[in-house]
């Protein structure tokens, strides 16, 4: 099947059309073909410098717009911090399955794009022999090809594939005449005949979907998911140029997503791989929107702003348990008050073997791993 | 006043007027930058997703070009101090064309951060008053900063040399040299900062190497002269400038050993990497040898063939002092710190990812396409300033010939 699409002469109207939108969107924000909710949102403040009355002014706004996208308006609130609180994670390796229900139910509860695909949990699947070490992590185990793979890559005009070095493609090879999925992004730029980029690798955010025939845990193997480690010492909030992200009291890292400007620093900075960027407008399908949400977590981003987990912040400043370890079948997820001794995760810092990853990095994750039965 | 509206009509009058080849040059980086104007606009249209670079490899071509340009910036105007010490004929000249070039080169610095950055409407919360600076703390907020700064100063200097020309009355000494004086510390600083920049991150071992900034600020005394080395032999051909062959043989002289220092900091480097051989050897693995499919490997190694080329070049004097032969190590050493301050520098450091993951970045067509863009309006600029500066030194010739 060929998807290519020549590329179109541009057209002296679209040319000044693009020159237009160039100038729009560079020199004159707010000022050619922007309405006023445009030249709030352009004038909006820093979060933390936004009195109550300005914040309840730009949730109405941000509420309007959900509803004109979602059809529900949803609650976002800004739950501070409790005072006293400090939350810490704990994870048991001896119990994961790698079954990523807390991928999904993750990126359910946190209103994730679904296309391109972002995950805020990356479960890598490690061989029992050389234990912890990335260069051997396998990110993609268990999962079909999808767009991912070659035959696909090589139908879109480019090359590429996540690839987990000193191995082969870890993503299956699809049957010749297995249909091509189109994303509704790459259906709508299809679609669109002005669209000078058809499929202009759009798609290379898509994770390859679980493969239903393979089982897990795989002989030999175990698994680690990791997200956000929330270090108490976070290089994110370091390097970030206009302190768009930082560390509240609880010691939940946030990001005001409208206040950062993309610049990608942190993605470089964190040493866990936890954050993400939108690449392009982020779908969320009207039914698939969680209206219960924080204005520093889980509220829908905007395009060209990064995002990570938050520990459910929106739940867990509410003394609910995050979306992941509710859902997790095994109970390996554990979450708790690193200030309250009697807590379930300093009863587990106590008598548990407890690691962190990277601690060489001197990060202080506020996210331990630990082996909660001898096996 | 008047003399500042003379001044611009003067200007005007200068850019409209040339010869042919003037004019198709003009028009060809005019199409050039037409044509990245309309990648870019789709590039805001959709999202950053046109380009090839993902969260695994969240920075790429637009970023390894910056890093290029911050050095050919900084080392432009370095080229002021052997112009001092050894007395070189036309000092005023020589820190003149250096000047114009680093301002272009910063133009293209600046268009480059902000075609990368995803939310380029909210620039205004970098600049200080207007958003929230991370100071101290963020070396980018520093790296912007002395960016700015460095921009100014060297325009103010630019269009105040141009000026009291243009007006015919001597400039001040005590307004200009402290200027030229204070841009000197300026240039290292742009450098080690943007080195800083990559220096610091602890998640990289690639670039947390302390021998980062002294091989950056190493590498640009290289490219920097390069051009401005051809540059000055066109001008002496179309504009007369009076620079002599043993200053352009310094220079070239100069930059040989500065190409020593690099290749021998970066045989240090390779050295440390292959022998300790850790798990963080695998970046200097993708460099020079490529790990499953990556690619940068392809370019490195031409690019240190064309380094040491270069280096042989400069270094033996019967060569350096041959046009056609110091012109094709100016060339070599171009080619050969474009590379390796490019994309020798980001895709290494970001390849494999902090959980190993290998994603094989190359630029799309849109990226290369603005990056054409970018490279045009910085040699448009250029091109612009160096022809305000050719009536400017036939007169001051005229002068000292008198
Ligand atoms: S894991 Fe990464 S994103 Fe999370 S706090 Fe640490 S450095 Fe920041
Ligand atoms: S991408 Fe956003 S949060 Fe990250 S460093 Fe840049 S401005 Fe800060």
């Amino acid at each position: 099947m060929d998807t290519k699409i020549p590329p179109k002469p541009v057209s002296r109207r679209k040319f000044l059309e693009s020159a237009a939108t160039l100038t729009a969107a560079m020199v004159l924000p707010g000022v050619m073909g922007c309405t006023t909710e445009n030249i709030d949102e352009f004038l909006q403040k820093h979060f933390v410098e936004l009195s109550p009355a300005e914040l309840e002014k730009v949730v109405k706004r941000m509420q309007k717009q959900n509803e004109k996208k979602y059809g529900k308006a949803g609650s976002i609130d800004a739950t501070p911090a409790i005072p006293g609180v400090l939350f810490g994670y704990g994870l048991d390796i001896s119990r994961c399955i790698g079954c990523r229900r807390c991928v999904h139910a993750c990126v359910k509860e946190n209103n994730q794009s679904r296309d391109p695909d972002i995950q805020w949990i990356r479960v890598l699947e490690f061989n029992k022999e050389s234990g912890i070490d990335f260069a051997e992590a396998d990110p993609y185990y268990c999962t079909t090809a999808s767009l991912h793979d070659k035959e696909a890559s090589h139908h879109l005009g480019e090359k590429k594939e996540g690839e987990a070095h000193g191995k082969a493609a870890p993503v299956a090879v699809p049957s010749a005449d297995a249909p091509m999925k189109l994303s509704p992004v790459q259906k709508s730029i299809l679609e669109n005949p002005d669209s000078q980029y058809p499929l202009y690798q759009v798609d290379a955010n898509k994770v390859p979907a679980s493969d239903p025939a393979c089982k897990v845990p795989r002989p030999g193997h175990f698994y680690v998911p990791v997200a956000c480690q929330q270090c108490e010492n976070p290089p994110c909030v370091k390097v970030c140029p206009v302190k768009a992200t930082w560390k509240d009291p609880d010691g939940i890292v946030v990001i005001d997503y409208n206040w950062c400007i993309g610049c990608r620093y942190c993605m470089a900075a964190c040493p866990y791989g936890a954050r993400h960027f939108n690449w392009t407008e982020p779908k969320l399908p009207a039914e698939d929107f969680n209206p219960d949400t924080h204005y520093l977590g889980n509220r829908p981003r905007p395009r060209g702003v990064v995002e990570k987990c938050t520990f459910c912040i929106q739940r867990t400043r509410k003394g609910q348990y995050p979306a992941c370890v509710e859902i997790c079948p095994v109970g390996a997820r554990k979450f708790g008050n690193l200030l309250d001794p009697a807590s379930e995760i300093r009863q587990i810092m106590e008598r548990k073997r407890v690691l962190i990853l990277k601690n060489e990095l001197n990060t202080k994750p506020k996210f331990f791993y630990f082996y909660g039965t001898a096996t | 006043m008047t003399n500042i509206f003379g001044f611009i009509k003067f200007c005007l009058g200068l850019w409209t007027r040339g010869g042919r080849y003037y004019w198709a040059w003009v028009s060809f980086l005019c199409l050039l930058i037409i044509s990245g104007v309309l990648a870019y606009s789709n590039q805001l249209e959709y999202g950053l997703g046109l380009t090839n670079m993902r969260d695994s490899i969240s920075w790429g071509f637009y970023i390894g070009n910056f890093t290029f340009l911050v050095g050919v910036a900084a080392a432009a105007v370095m080229l002021v101090i052997p112009a001092y010490v050894y007395h070189w004929e036309p000092i005023k000249e020589v820190a003149l064309l250096g000047e114009m070039l680093a301002v272009s080169a910063l133009v293209m610095c600046m268009l480059f951060v902000t075609v990368d950055i995803g939310r380029p409407d909210r620039i205004t919360h970098l600049m200080p008053f207007l958003g929230s600076p991370n100071f101290p703390r963020s070396l980018l907020a520093w790296d912007v900063l002395v960016l700015n700064v460095y921009f100014i100063l060297n325009l103010t200097i630019v269009a105040y040399i141009l000026f009291t020309g243009y007006t015919g009355r001597p400039y001040k000494k005590a307004i200009l040299i402290p200027l030229v004086l204070f841009s000197i510390p300026a240039a290292i600083s742009i450098h080690t900062v943007t080195a800083f920049l990559y220096n610091g991150i602890a998640a990289r071992p690639y670039w947390n190497a302390s021998i980062l900034a002294p091989r950056f600020l190493a590498s640009a005394f290289c490219s920097g002269p390069a051009i401005l080395l051809m540059l000055f032999q066109i001008l002496r051909k179309v504009a007369g400038l009076r620079i002599k062959d043993t200053a352009l043989a310094k220079i070239a002289e100069l930059m040989s050993y500065a190409m020593f220092i690099n290749l021998f900091l970066l045989g240090a480097e390779v050295f440390k990497e292959y022998y300790s051989n850790t798990e963080h050897l695998i970046y200097t693995q993708v460099l020079f040898f490529g790990v499953g499919d990556t690619k940068v490997h392809y370019f490195m190694w031409p690019a240190l063939i064309a380094s040491i080329v270069a280096f042989l070049l400069f270094l033996i004097p019967k060569t350096r002092n041959n046009p056609l032969t110091m012109n094709i190590g100016c060339v070599l050493i171009f080619i050969g710190v474009y590379t390796e301050k490019g994309m020798g520098l980001v895709i290494p450091g970001l390849t494999p990812d902090t959980l190993g993951e290998i994603y094989v970045y190359s630029p799309s067509l849109l990226e290369y396409r603005v990056a054409a863009g970018v490279f045009s309006v910085g040699f448009l600029v250029f091109t612009l300033l160096v022809k305000l500066a050719i009536p400017y030194m036939e007169k001051s010739h005229a002068h000292h010939a008198a």
